[in-house]
Order: C-alpha cells, then structure tokens, then sequence
C-alpha cells in the first residue's frame, strides 16, 4: 500500500508542473503591458523598463516560467501588481475560507447524497424511490448561482433564519454549503441508486440471500462495498466542479474567498493574482483527486492486491 | 375470390410482424416510450422554436434593450407578463432574446469540443499505444481543472467576447470529448468491417470518419445533448459573475446579475431567468438521458 502511495506521489508531481505550466502559459497571453497596470499616472519609458526588470519580464516565456516554477516551491506566489503585496499572504488570507465551504458542500452531499440513495436503490418502485428520483433529475439542473440566490430569498429576506452573507460561524455556512453540494448531491444520490440497482441483481447477493444473510447484512456488508465503486469516482470528479463551483457562491454569498479573489483579480488585471489562484486550485484538485484513488485502492481488493506482492 | 383476398392481407400482416425493423426506428421507439426524454424534447423544441422566431415575439431594440426609466420595476402584468428590469426593460422580452446567446454560444462550443476533442480522442482510440499514451496524459493534465476555471482562465487572458467565449468553454469541454469519443472508438476498433475497410485499401482517414466515427456516434450524441446543457449553465455562470456577455446584451446570467441587488422587494426579477436557465437544462439533461437508454441495449427487455 505504502509502494502505491509514495507512486502516486511522484505522479503527482509533473501533473501539478504541467497544469501550472498551461495555466502560465494561458496568462502570458494576457494582453496589455502589466507595468502600465502598476505604474498608472507615473508611468514613463523609463520607469516602465526598470519595473520589467525588476519583476524579470524581460526575460524569455522559459526563464519566465523557470523562475516561477522555482518560486513556487518555495511557497512564494509573486507579488500583486496592484496592492504590491506578496500573492501567497492573500491566498492564505482567504483560502481557509474557501475550504470551509467546500467541505460543508462535500458533508452535505455525501451524508445526504449516499444513504438516501441506497434506501432508494434497495426499494426501486417505492414512493420514496419516485419521489428522490424527481429530486434528483431536478437537482442536477439546478444552476448553483440561482439556487443560492433562492435560498438567500427563503430563508434570510423571508424567514430570516440565516445570514445571507459573510462567513462568521456556522449559521453563515449552512446556505452557501446547500447552494454549492445540492447539484453534487443530486448526482451523488442518482449515481449511488443505479449503481444499487445494478448490484442487487448480481448473484452473490442472491447467493448471500439463499444461506440466510438478513435483508440488513446483505446490504451491508455485500452490496453497499460494491455499490460504492462508481459512487466514488463520481465524488471524486465532484471536488474539482466543487471548485470551479465555488467561484459562483462565493459571489453570490459574498464570501471573500479564493473564487472571489480570482474574479476580482481578473477585473483589475493583476495576472499574479489570477495565476496564484488558478494555481492553487488546480493543485487542490489534483490532492483530491490522489486521495480519492488512495480510498479507491483502499476500497478495491485488486488495486489493493497489485502493491502488496499478492498477499492481501 | 373475397376469401383469396382476405388471405392475401391476412399474409401481408403475417410477414409485417417478422419484417425487421432498423435499428434507428428501434431506438426512436424505444425513446418514444420513455415519457420524461419525449417531454424533455418538446421542451427543446419549443426553446429553439424560441429562439428562432424571437424578432417576431417580441421588439429587440424597443423592449429587450431601450431603457425606459419610468417604467422601471413593474411587477407582472397585463403589458409585462414577467414584468420590467431595474432599467424598465421587459424581463419576457429580454428572457426570449436571451435564448438565442445560449443556444448559439452553447452549441457552438460543443461543435468546438466535438471537433478537437473528437478528433484527438479519434486518434488515440484508433492507433493505440504509444499516441494513445501521450494524448490522454495531456488530457489528464487539462482534466485536473475544472471546467469553468479554466474557461475563466482563457476569458481573462483573451478578453470577453462572444468568439472567446464559445471558443473557451469548447476548449474547456474538449479533454472530455477526447474521453468519450476514445472509448467509442475502441470499442469498435476491432470490429470485422474495419477489417473489411482495410483490406479493399481504405486509408487510415478514411476509416476513421467513414467507418469507425459514424458507427459509434450513438454514445457521442448523448454526451452532446449533456455537454450542450453544461455548456449553457457555463454561459450563464460566465455572465453572472461579470465575465461573460456584458450589460446590454440580455442574456439569462447577467439578468440575474443585475437584478440580484434588487431581489430583496422585487423577487419576480430573479425567478423569471432563472427558471429559463433551469428549465432548458433540465429538458437537455431529459433528453440525453432519454436517449441514452433508448441506445443501451442492455435495455432493449
């Protein structure tokens, strides 16, 4: 198991080279020159040649990109073009932020996604089935901009119960955490269903029926293992639309997170920023995607099987 | 002579119910059974109907655009049916012009995704290998971010324009084009007809779009239908966040935008687009489901 790590590790390592690489790539392309950005009213030929120098943009798009990669493992993001402070204190500022809403989505997907649809998988025509069926088909519809900003409607200009902005306690993080996993949920809940579905027909459920298992055990310990199969990769492809998804409800839910500072970074043209953020998300991705295989072969006896010499 | 006749249909009829039937009437009938996938067509039709008539539904320039600031948030009524904007614009009319930006910037994008993305995921399930290899690994690599940050990406380096943007949500789609036409393509990679092709002299071009393409288009038609309601739902994201289509332009994102500020005493001006956005998407998502089913055949009991 340990072997299997430590490859998909090492793996993981030129994908995040190659993603920051497209991502530069992409913003190199930005046009405008960035010390007009920097230099507003004072701006001179002169003045506007040092600056280059001093940022390195005069140098090639290689030694450009070289240097970035080597500040990049030292943790050290750039400086921002228009507030001049370093990019990594204002990801740190905010990315905690992002984090808590992500993960209160990813809770509220999985703890509601996964049981109810295994309740509705093992009862297919039931009214409860039926019923989480319309949810679902309705849920994954469901833009997560225009959810937020119905609940937002519900529950604090109506009701109001929650806060519909900022992010001060738990209460603040029930809506923005609804509006981002609902759409994930949906997909979680449809996925877990069919993939019920299909298990309960297999034969060792009927094998494992006929000696005698309770209807309680057979789900257990003989479905729900290879139900969550296809559940898990649909939650791992989830995190990184989570992601991208959180752009949109940090906007609506005015949260000053990294989705945000990524918007207002491209508005004011500050390419360090924007990079920053893309970049930092992209390697939250490609974290979430190894832990989800590691759960996968952890999970899956013959992954598990290939890296522990045959002894499993 | 009746009695001959009478055999004759009675025959006729005999044989009618051993006729085959194509395999494209299969499917339709078995689509036609599925009664969400029939309402979710309809409901795309009628959009795209929408969509095409919208010059004659309603004034572009009088209603969907002109501000006219007195008459400025009117809830629905007999002259609004879904009232006005913050600008005294009529939200129905702006609501159908809308529909025009989406289903144009969204097919279009896919048709982008469709072709790059088909044609890489082409070559890759076609030759295999070492191509295969490095192909997918530099898909992976696009895979990792998601989709509507890496159409941001673009929009922020390009700029914003209706071209940028079906060209970066069709870039952002592509690596899973790639994915699913790849897979497709294996599947009938091996299949004797190929063989056929190849030996009567086919190039490997013309296998590849003559033989293999058209023979797994099944599987690629129902992630389009998919991808086209993602590709509308990135659209609209786009907007509302202020990065896609800009202000004066009605499209059903930066309508919620811009009425959002004003939700708070006038709800009517965010449900309206919204619904729009919702329901179009959910009829694709019908649709593509419908269709998917409809072309399993495990499915065909």
């Amino acid at each position: 198991m340990i072997k299997y790590i430590i490859k998909r590790l090492i793996y993981m390592i030129p994908v995040i080279l190659a993603l920051t690489f497209v991502v530069f790539t992409i913003m190199y392309f930005t046009p405008g020159d960035p010390t007009a950005v920097i230099l507003g009213n004072e701006y001179t030929e002169e003045a506007s040649m040092q600056l280059k120098q001093e940022l390195g943009l005069d140098k090639s798009f290689i030694v450009q990109f070289f240097n970035y990669v080597k500040n990049l493992i030292r943790g050290d993001f750039g400086i921002s073009y228009i507030s001049r402070a370093p990019v990594s204190e204002q990801l740190l500022g905010r990315f905690p932020n992002t984090f808590k809403v992500v993960a209160g989505a990813m809770l509220f997907c999985v703890c509601l996604g996964v049981p109810i649809g295994v309740l509705s998988g093992t009862k297919p025509y039931s009214l409860f089935s039926n019923i989480t069926m319309i949810i679902g088909l309705l849920g994954v519809s469901l833009p997560i901009f225009w959810l937020g900003l119905l609940l937002i409607l519900l529950f604090s200009v109506n009701l109001g119960w929650l806060p519909s902005s900022g992010i001060d306690g738990f209460p603040s993080l029930i809506l923005p955490s609804v509006a981002l996993g609902a759409n994930y949920m949906a997909n979680i809940m449809r996925t877990t269903r069919s993939s019920m579905l299909e298990v309960i027909r297999q034969d060792y459920i009927r094998t494992a029926k006929a000696k005698g298992v309770s209807q309680r055990n057979v789900i257990r310990k003989h479905a729900l293992q290879n139900a969550m199969m296809p559940t898990i990769t649909v939650i791992g492809m989830n995190i990184g639309a989570l992601l991208g998804g959180v752009v949109l409800t940090e906007t609506v839910f005015s949260i000053p997170g990294t989705g945000r500072f990524l918007v207002e970074s491209i508005n004011k043209r500050d390419t360090p920023c924007v990079l920053g953020c893309l970049v930092i998300m992209a390697i939250c991705v490609a974290i979430s995607n190894l832990i989800v295989d590691l759960i996968y072969a952890y999970i899956d006896p013959r992954i598990k099987a290939q890296y522990s010499g045959g002894r499993s | 002579m009746e009695d001959t006749a009478k055999k004759i249909t009675t025959k006729k009829e005999f044989f009618k119910q051993y006729k085959k039937k194509s395999r494209l009437q299969e499917i339709w009938k078995m689509f036609l059974k599925n009664k969400l996938a029939v309402i979710g067509l309809i409901i795309f039709i009628i959009i795209v109907l929408v969509a095409i008539t919208a010059p004659l539904i309603a004034n572009y320039d009088n209603e969907a655009i002109k501000i006219n600031v007195p008459n400025r948030l009117k809830s629905p009524n007999s002259e609004h049916i879904l009232g006005t904007d913050e600008l005294g614009r009529d939200i129905f009319a702006r609501i159908v012009h809308g529909s025009r930006i989406s289903l144009i910037v969204g097919l279009s994008s896919v048709a982008v995704a469709l072709f790059i993305g088909g044609a890489f995921g082409a070559i890759a399930g076609f030759f295999g290998g070492t191509v295969d290899n490095i192909i997918m690994r530099c898909m992976d690599v696009f895979l990792c971010l998601p989709d509507v940050l890496l159409a941001l990406a673009i929009l922020a380096a390009f700029g914003t324009n209706l071209v940028n943007m079906t060209i970066a949500i069709g870039l952002s789609f592509t690596p899973k084009f790639s994915r699913v036409v790849r897979s497709a393509v294996m599947t009938v990679r091996g299949i004797e007809y190929v063989e056929a092709a190849r030996a009567i002299g086919a190039t490997n071009v013309q296998i590849i779009t003559k033989h293999i393409l058209i023979n797994c288009i099944g599987p690629i038609i129902v992630q389009v239908t998919l991808y086209v309601a993602s590709a509308i739902l990135t659209i609209s994201s786009l907007s509302f966040i202020g990065l896609g289509i800009q202000a004066p332009i009605p499209e059903w994102g930066n309508m919620l935008a811009s009425g959002r500020a004003f939700m708070r005493d006038h709800a009517y001006i965010v449900m309206a687009p919204g619904l729009a956005i919702f329901i179009t998407i959910l009829s694709l998502n019908l649709l593509g489901d419908g269709l998917r089913d409809a072309l399993d055949p495990r499915l065909k009991q």
